[in-house]
């Protein structure tokens, strides 16, 4: 501490650039071809004026050295050095216009017309119509959402567009009994939670609209809707808060709804213990179920448990920032962003035979038994089902 | 009812007020409108007769008795300081206004019809709400300040006064935000803005009620005599983000922890006023159901929550909209395609293969 030596800036800083001294290998390579403006690159560069008479052997040299990059620039250097080192050269030869004004219309026009069909297909100018008319819509504000906040037209467009991919060829996602999901009409899906961050939702969202064209209403925790940038994408894609007052009014408007009733325990429990159900909340979706009369169709998902195994928690830290988990994972804060990639692990997706709900009398969602005993019944059907699932399955990434 | 009835409005010195007890004296069911305020009217009254009195002390109890009023709409309870002075004069008004005015109403033996106009701030905005809010639901927070406070207490008022006086129809209005283009409000001069700032990472939905259907739905409560509390609100919804786009207008997402001072700044310098209440709804936004507007009350907006803010958009000085000058320039050389929306795009399709 005491002898520390006082740099004054951009004058005697050792390494790295602007010293103030020798410009840099970057701005040398930038700087007009002049030999001359400062006494740049006197000392260190004994090789350079040697090769600057025949460039060749210099190329040859193995060495990645920098002054290599720049040997051919003392070599014209003296045919036009100009007055000034600040004005680059202007090089006019026997064309007097710019580069884009060379270029025929009737040229441009043909690429463009290549870039389209090779983007659009054969139909590519109704295809573009279609396009532009769509970004208008968007840009004008002319598309309407429903009363959760549901933007049909981006979430099929653009949230499922961008998500399929994932599914289909990172996780490979299979899907068995899809049968089972009522082509019409309110239906509430069931499903496991796991994965450290809840993929398996997005995933079944995907694969449940491309197999059956109905879109899933995920019920999520409050927490979502807490998030900037997070909240308002749900909303947009469909979801609502998992409260019994939205559920029930989402199921009577005949809509296929999503509930992952293990909530954080699920999804936030720790690697060792995975595809082992947690409670399943406080039974809350059976009673919505019961009081709407529509059929519990119980999902099972195998493959999401291992995408973030979750071998860590930093419980003070959540506890700060008001979150459930803060998750270590092999490779997440080790490997910094990248560690936020998945691992690619195979997945199963069974949808299970319906549970009928409407056979039930008026106040058995009142009675907390029969809600208990429905509640018991789902969840042991999904851990019967993973049990099977995971016999099947090969290896996790296969 | 039939003929003979007369009507007193309070709050008539502010336009909305002003407007009702007009064209409620242009109605023929209805012999006198007597409209009452603190201040005297800015506009004409026509054919109401004006008494300057304030509603929070007992003076408006023998307005009424003298007039011999059978019908009160109380529309007196206001959601911004503005011209009223400092919040605490707001509140009197609202608040100590109400209890005086209920007061004189409990006493006063031929009142036959009350009709409240409160709003849906009573339901308060935050995470935990549901996607829409029936009559009989309660906020998630309760609120602690301003005016979404004294609209809870009023109406706490208004449900006490509704069990002393059976014999009175009560008829409690929740209004979703008015809109239109002579609108003074707090979310009309949000959006009067030359900048619309927004809450980064959020994007409400919002429900409005156009200015004359809040009109339309007053007169209805008077005429038709149906008691309950109802929520009123155009048809559909509106993202913050899609209004802002159909305005045209240019906007700025702004972090939420600096929202908050900066809706002070716009106070202090009088363009508008983000108050907390306010803050809370254009970060987490509110959605009320009419469900029992339709089928108890049986009234029927003109105006759907779009059309209504198209209108209001329109009393806006034009937006740039360069974007969709250059795209529409760009549709306009391609064919002309039919169908509005395509099934799938093919861009994406391409990940198919």
């Amino acid at each position: 501490m005491a002898d520390a030596e006082i740099i004054p800036i951009g004058t005697r800083g050792q390494p790295g650039r602007g010293t103030g001294k020798r410009p840099s290998a970057a701005a040398r390579g930038l700087a007009p071809k002049s030999g001359t403006p400062r006494k740049a690159t006197p000392a260190k560069k004994p090789a350079e004026p040697a090769s600057a008479k025949e460039a060749a052997p210099v190329e040859e040299r193995p060495a990645a050295e920098t002054p290599v990059i720049e040997t051919p620039a003392p070599r014209d250097a003296p045919s036009d050095v100009p007055a000034s080192p600040l004005v680059a050269p202007a090089r006019t030869e026997e064309r007097g216009t710019s580069p884009l004004a060379g270029i025929p219309v009737g040229d441009w026009l043909a690429a463009f017309q290549g870039a389209s069909k090779e983007l659009f297909g054969d139909q590519w100018e109704p295809q573009l119509a279609r396009f532009l008319a769509f970004l208008r819509r968007r840009v004008t504000g002319d598309y309407t959402v429903d009363e959760y906040g549901f933007d049909a037209e981006v979430t099929e467009r653009f949230f499922m567009a961008a998500l399929r991919p994932v599914a289909q060829k990172w996780f490979r996602i299979e899907v068995r009994g899809v049968e089972n999901i009522p082509t019409e009409g309110g239906a509430l899906v069931v499903s496991n939670h796991s994965g450290t961050v809840p993929v398996d939702g997005l995933m079944t969202m995907v694969s449940i609209h491309d197999h059956t064209g109905r879109f899933l209403r995920p019920l999520g925790a409050d927490l979502v809707f807490r998030l900037p940038v997070v909240g308002s994408v749900a909303r947009k894609g469909g979801a609502t808060l998992a409260c019994s007052e939205d559920a029930e009014r989402m199921l009577r408007g005949g809509e296929l709804v999503g509930v992952w009733p293990e909530g954080f325990k699920g999804i936030g429990k720790p690697f060792s213990e995975r595809y082992k159900l947690q409670r399943f909340g406080r039974g809350g979706f059976v009673s919505a179920a019961l009081r709407t009369g529509v059929p519990i169709v119980p999902l099972s998902v195998v493959g999401a448990e291992e995408i973030y195994p979750l071998v860590g928690n930093i419980p003070s830290l959540a506890r700060l920032l008001g979150v459930p988990y803060i998750p270590i994972t092999p490779l997440f804060p080790l490997l910094g962003p990248l560690g936020l990639v998945p691992l690619p692990s195979k997945w199963l997706l069974e949808f299970g035979e319906p549970i009928r709900t409407d056979e039930y009398d008026d106040g058995a969602a009142e009675d907390p038994m029969l809600v208990f005993n429905v509640t018991d019944q789902v969840r042991e059907t999904i851990q019967q089902t993973l049990y099977s699932l995971l016999m099947q399955r090969e290896s996790v990434f296969r | 009812m039939g003929a003979g009835r007369t009507v007193l409005v309070t709050g008539v010195s502010r336009d909305l007020g002003r407007t009702l007890a007009r064209t409620l004296a242009t109605d023929p069911g209805i012999d006198r409108v007597v409209g009452v305020d603190v201040v005297p009217p800015r506009g004409d009254l026509g054919d109401v007769t004006f008494v300057r009195a304030d509603i929070r002390n007992p003076v408006i109890a023998k307005v009424i008795a003298k007039e011999d009023v059978d019908t009160v709409v109380h529309m007196s309870v206001i959601a911004t300081p503005g011209s009223a002075g400092a919040r605490g004069t707001m509140k009197e008004l609202n608040v100590i206004g109400t209890m005086q005015l209920l007061a004189a109403c409990q006493k006063a033996e031929g009142l036959r019809t009350l009709v409240v106009k409160s709003s849906t701030t009573a339901y308060g905005a935050s995470s935990r709400d549901p996607a829409m809010f029936t009559e009989d639901m309660e906020p998630r927070r309760p609120a602690r300040t301003g005016y979404a406070k004294d609209v809870v207490e009023v109406e706490q008022y208004v449900r006490g006064f509704a069990r002393r006086r059976p014999d009175v129809t009560t008829t409690l209005l929740r209004c979703a935000n008015v809109i239109g283009p002579r609108v003074v409000s707090p979310l009309a001069s949000y959006f009067r803005l030359p900048v619309i700032p927004t809450v980064l990472g959020f994007d409400p939905r919002l429900q409005f009620l156009h200015e004359t259907d809040l009109n339309r739905v007053l007169r209805h409560a008077v005429r038709e005599d149906v008691g309950g509390t109802f929520n009123v609100a155009g048809d559909g919804l509106l993202m913050l983000s899609q209004a802002l786009r159909r305005s045209g207008r240019p906007n700025l997402a702004v972090p939420a922890m600096a929202f908050g001072g900066l809706g002070s700044v716009l106070k202090s310098v009088r363009r508008a006023d983000l108050s907390p209440e306010l803050v809370a709804f254009l970060t987490y936004g509110r959605g009320v159901d009419t469900t029992r507007m339709r089928s108890e009350l049986g009234f029927e907006p003109h105006y759907t929550t779009a059309s209504a803010f198209a209108e209001f958009a329109a009393s806006l000085p034009p937006g740039s909209r360069r974007t969709d000058r250059v795209l529409g320039a760009l549709a306009e050389r391609l064919p002309a395609v039919d169908d509005d929306r395509p099934a799938q795009l093919t861009l994406a399709g391409g990940t198919d293969g």
